[in-house]
């Protein structure tokens, strides 16, 4: 029967092992060849648009890669969806933007902050996201089929 | 209760409480605001809502973890803890903080990181928190007459908890790399250090409860940690299948995250095996049903209803929908709400001196709150496979999917109103028991 000292070294051992291979898949991931973000195209503009992304917290309703809130469209795709001046606008309404009757939050964003959230969402569309670009919510391919 | 210094656990599960109560107000709004009901939408976005349902679920059970630690580490180590006056200033500057952070989400003062949206600025002001609640159980530990594998894993959950922490205070400028290590803070709890918190609590409870050897269960409890760690650690990267990282995770992440339901099966069999093997049988069994409760809806919720959608495969259509809120809401309930309230139940009547267990309110609250949290999470579910179909294989726009699937949050909230009247059930108990007493000393002999 295993003792209380094996199960022991079964937890020590398991646990060193599994994160030195994650540090090292870590650190192999974020190698810059093996980049899949466009990381140099990262400029001033987009990081603003990600502060702004986050000091609005955004992610609280909609999804971005599929992460944050199921009240609100998945926006990794939107500027390919809808285009600029359909989010500039949605960015700018002085009332709730709310075409099927769920709200969002009045922002009156100013021209340069929607430039910059604008610069942030091409970014992020570009992204090469293994396949799930291809699912996550209607395409702009997608919708002139149908 | 064998430790006058125990007696601060009563103040912490007493936060952790009103808490939870409030969590579940803001669930409501959210609710509430996805059948068009969303009056409060100019003071309470959906987002602030969200963020304070989160975050305070958060606190909470770091609040009753700490409470709990507060109670098992002096009777694991046979001693005082070691300075109590600074464990009530923990708990104010935890509850002041917490307050701010709170306040904050109603007022656009937050970082929209899900899960993590404390302001940077507070984050240092939790750190100092938790590193004073470090010191003192650790203190307390080493100074001890003995150190047990129970406490010894409590507190490694504890401490390596606080270390993780960390990663997600760094600012990355690609939402990318910032996803990646949110992930280090978010899935390496739930899916890591915290089942340390959980198997620690749970043991320390089974030995109380069952009057099993302490070296059995001991011996079990490296073994469900070795597979926490063993499948957790790399089955982080069932979070980077699709974030845009490299394709190696799909494998990684795929092959340990399907094995991480081993670890909770082996909480739910070594649970109800222990339970079986007992030969005492505690009085208070109240507090038995939220352990083994505990130890088998963790396996539902996070094992089963986890595994569900950890394939890539699956993933890539689950990822981001409905799907893992109804995995989110069951396995936080199964294996984090329900041990604090396990530890709390068994605490109570501990620290008052009051055996006011085993009557019939506690035994509706249990299965109010559990059979609620079940349907809840069913409709959830159902609201998620349909959204995958028609957003994600049919192609229809968002708004019109939402549309279709608002029927299945008349069904949540009417599951939710059953599940707060078990919480509220649960409340009422807890306040029946009154303040902790010194006197408790004596009367809890027979019991503990
Ligand atoms: C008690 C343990 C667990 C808790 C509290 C928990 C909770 C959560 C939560 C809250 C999320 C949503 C995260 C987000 O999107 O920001 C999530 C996602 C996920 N969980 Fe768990 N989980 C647990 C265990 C597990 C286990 C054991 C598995 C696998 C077998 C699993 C598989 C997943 C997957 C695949 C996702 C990603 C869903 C997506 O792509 O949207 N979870 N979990
Ligand atoms: C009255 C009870 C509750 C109601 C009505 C409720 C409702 C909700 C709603 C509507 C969301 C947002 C989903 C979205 O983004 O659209 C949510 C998120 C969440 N709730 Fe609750 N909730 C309740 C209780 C609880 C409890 C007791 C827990 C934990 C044990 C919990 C854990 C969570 C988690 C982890 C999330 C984030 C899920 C994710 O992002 O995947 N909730 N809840
Ligand atoms: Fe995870």
């Amino acid at each position: 029967m295993l003792s209380k000292s094996q199960a022991r070294t079964f937890f020590l051992g398991g646990t060193v092992v599994t994160f030195l291979a994650f540090i090292g898949l870590t650190v192999y991931s974020l190698q810059p060849n093996n980049d899949q973000t466009n990381h140099d195209k990262i400029d001033a503009k987009v990081v603003r648009g990600k502060e702004l992304w986050e000091s609005n917290n955004c992610m609280g309703c909609h999804t971005i890669l599929g992460e944050g809130g199921y009240y609100a469209p998945e926006l990794t795709k939107v500027i390919d969806r809808r285009g600029e001046n359909y989010v500039k606008a949605v960015l700018q309404s002085p009332v709730p933007w709310a075409p099927r009757g769920r709200k969002m939050v009045v922002y009156k964003m100013n021209d340069k902050d929607t430039e910059a959230l604008i610069a942030y969402l091409k970014w992020i569309g570009n992204i090469n996201l293994n396949g799930f670009d291809q699912v996550v919510s209607p395409l702009a391919k997608d919708k002139i089929k149908n | 209760m064998k430790y006058k210094s125990q007696k601060v656990a009563y103040w912490f599960f007493a936060l952790c409480m009103l808490l939870f109560s409030l969590q579940i107000v803001y669930g409501f709004i959210m609710g509430f605001a996805r059948i068009g009901m969303d009056g409060l939408h100019d003071f309470i976005p959906f987002n602030t809502a969200r963020a304070v349902h989160t975050n305070l679920l958060v606190v909470w059970l770091l609040t009753g973890f700490m409470g709990a630690a507060y109670y098992i580490i002096p009777e694991e180590s046979q001693r005082e803890l070691v300075n109590v006056k600074l464990a009530y200033v923990q708990l104010i500057s935890l509850a002041v903080v917490g307050v701010v952070a709170i306040v904050g989400y109603h007022f656009n003062y937050w970082e929209g990181r899900k899960f993590l949206e404390i302001p940077r600025e507070l984050d240092f002001l939790v750190v100092i928190n938790v590193l004073l609640f470090l010191g003192l159980i650790l203190a307390t530990l080493f100074t001890g007459k003995r150190k047990t594998t129970t406490a010894l894993v409590l507190s490694m959950g504890l401490l390596f908890a606080a270390l993780l922490y960390l990663p997600g205070m760094i600012w990355f400028d690609s939402q990318v790399t910032d996803s990646f290590f949110r992930w280090w803070v978010v899935h390496l709890w739930v899916e890591g250090v915290w089942e340390l918190i959980m198997g620690g609590i749970l043991s320390y409870l089974l030995i109380k409860l069952t009057g099993v050897d302490r070296e059995v269960i001991e011996k079990w409890l490296y073994v469900i940690v070795g597979l926490t760690f063993l499948s957790g650690i790399l089955g982080t990267g069932h979070h980077y299948y699709y974030i845009g990282v490299n394709k190696i995770w799909l494998i990684v992440g795929g092959i340990f995250s399907a094995l991480e339901p081993l670890a909770f099966l082996a909480m739910a069999l070594f649970a109800m095996y222990m339970y079986r093997k007992g030969e005492k049988s505690h009085p208070n069994k109240i507090a038995l049903f939220w352990t083994i409760g505990a130890s088998i809806v963790s396996f539902i919720g996070a094992g089963l209803l986890g595994f569900a959608h950890t394939l890539p495969q699956t993933n890539i259509y689950t990822h981001g929908t409905l799907v893992t809120a109804m995995h989110g809401h069951y396995a936080f309930w199964g294996a984090y709400a329900m041990i604090v309230l396990a530890i709390i139940s068994y605490v109570m009547p501990n620290v008052t001196g009051r055996k006011l267990y085993n009557n019939a309110r506690g035994h509706f609250a249990f299965w109010c709150a559990n059979i609620g949290m079940l349907g809840m999470t069913v409709a959830f579910g159902v609201a998620g496979v349909a959204q995958v179909y028609m957003e994600r294989k049919m192609k229809m726009e968002f708004m019109e999917v939402q549309n279709e699937i608002s029927i299945h949050f008349v069904v949540l909230l009417l599951c939710a109103t059953l599940f707060a009247t078990g919480i509220i059930l649960y409340i009422i108990e807890f306040l029946g028991y009154g303040k902790p007493t010194d006197e408790a000393l004596v009367a809890a002999e027979s019991i503990d």
